[in-house]
């Protein structure tokens, strides 16, 4: 995997080496000089000293060859103009942009960007989750958010305790998709009891999800 | 542009200032963004059109501008990035009928420019300028000699 990372502050050190550590090919490219050698130092990518978004640095960098480009600066414009070229000119197959403006996640998908991913948004959420229940954990947004799998963990107060699925009558958009009992892993089916400390893998769209959740834990 | 027509420029620099003191003097309405209001200063008593203190790479501030009644949008501030986003925002979202962005680096204006995007670099514009004048001196020394 060749990947080209365009940016230079501390997620773009921890991706490079997270990367070079299962062997990929990274390169960095970064628009200031002390920082690009510190790259390189501590990193062991190369590091391409220069603008991102220039042809000829990306040119330098490899993006003829490369797999995947992100990137990852605090402007938005640099990133947009950065992925578009390296999909138009070098015809880089996977391209992906950060957005600091969160309303640009659209725009960026709308001008053609393969992935864009919005930090301010992925915390924002975060931080909802957790300050709203500890007992749900999101785990991860699947199909552009359509469905979420989530990690709810039933305490001793938990409406659904002592319940069986099919009397819970959760929507039909929802499903346990196993649930984990004292480390064992239990595929349930509509018969299936729950108790206390059961984590549940839930699969759900947000639509249904907050009632869906009320029934399970009682949490608003 | 014989009618009134909607303009934004999005960058009050010294071209962005001089365009809209220039098309607001012959009557067109006029929205100018900047980022610094300082900016703002090189605008004349005369202008009569409005003033936003904003990055217009922003999509909410491009709101504030109404770009979506804009007959045209100049895209001109000093960074390439800047224009070509700003450009192809109100191409492809705000459906502006004519957009122009100003691109110093003369390789990424030819890029978009076959995207699409109607650009004008003032590097090649300075440097056809320099080659005619270096053409027609040299033209006048073979015919006096």
């Amino acid at each position: 995997m060749r990947v080209i990372m365009v940016g230079g502050d501390k997620t773009v050190y921890f991706l490079a080496r997270q990367f070079m550590s299962r062997d990929y090919h990274v390169t960095i490219i970064n628009r200031e000089l002390a920082r690009s050698k510190e790259l390189a130092e501590h990193t062991g990518a190369t590091v391409v000293f220069g603008d991102g978004s220039d042809i000829q640095r990306l040119e330098e960098a490899g993006a003829r060859r490369a797999d995947v480009v992100m990137a990852l600066t605090s402007h938005d414009q640099d990133n947009l103009i950065t992925c578009q070229i390296a999909q138009k000119i070098f015809g880089v197959p996977r391209t992906m942009a950060l957005v600091n403006d969160p309303e640009n996640e659209i725009v960026f998908e709308k001008l053609g960007i393969s992935v864009v991913f919005s930090a301010t948004k992925v915390i924002a959420s975060l931080i909802e989750q957790q300050a709203d229940f500890e007992e749900i954990t999101m785990l991860m947004p699947l199909a552009n958010g359509r469905v979420n799998v989530t990690d709810v963990r039933l305490d001793a107060t938990a409406p659904a305790i002592g319940k069986s699925l099919a009397e819970l009558e959760l929507s039909r958009g929802s499903l346990v998709a196993c649930i984990i009992r004292d480390d064992e892993v239990v595929v349930p089916h509509g018969e299936t009891h729950l108790l206390v400390n059961d984590h549940l893998i839930l699969i759900s769209q947000p639509d249904n999800q907050s009632e869906d959740l009320v029934r399970l834990c009682g949490v608003q | 542009m014989a009618d009134s027509n909607y303009i934004v420029i999005v960058g009050c620099g010294r071209l962005g200032g001089m365009l809209a003191n220039r098309l607001s003097a012959i009557g067109n309405q006029l929205v100018v963004i900047d980022r610094r209001e300082a900016a703002f200063d090189k605008l004349s008593t005369e202008f009569s059109g409005f003033r936003i203190t904003g990055d217009a790479s922003e999509l909410d501030v491009l709101r504030q501008a109404h770009t979506d009644q804009a007959d045209y949008l100049f895209a001109i501030t000093t960074q390439d990035n800047v224009n070509l986003m700003v450009a192809q925002i109100a191409r492809k979202i705000f459906d502006v009928p004519k957009v122009i962005a100003r691109v110093y680096d003369p390789a990424r204006e030819t890029i978009y420019r076959e995207f699409g995007i109607e650009t004008i670099s003032p590097t090649k514009l300075s440097a056809e300028a320099f080659m005619v004048q270096i053409q027609t001196s040299s033209n006048k020394k073979k015919g006096t000699a």
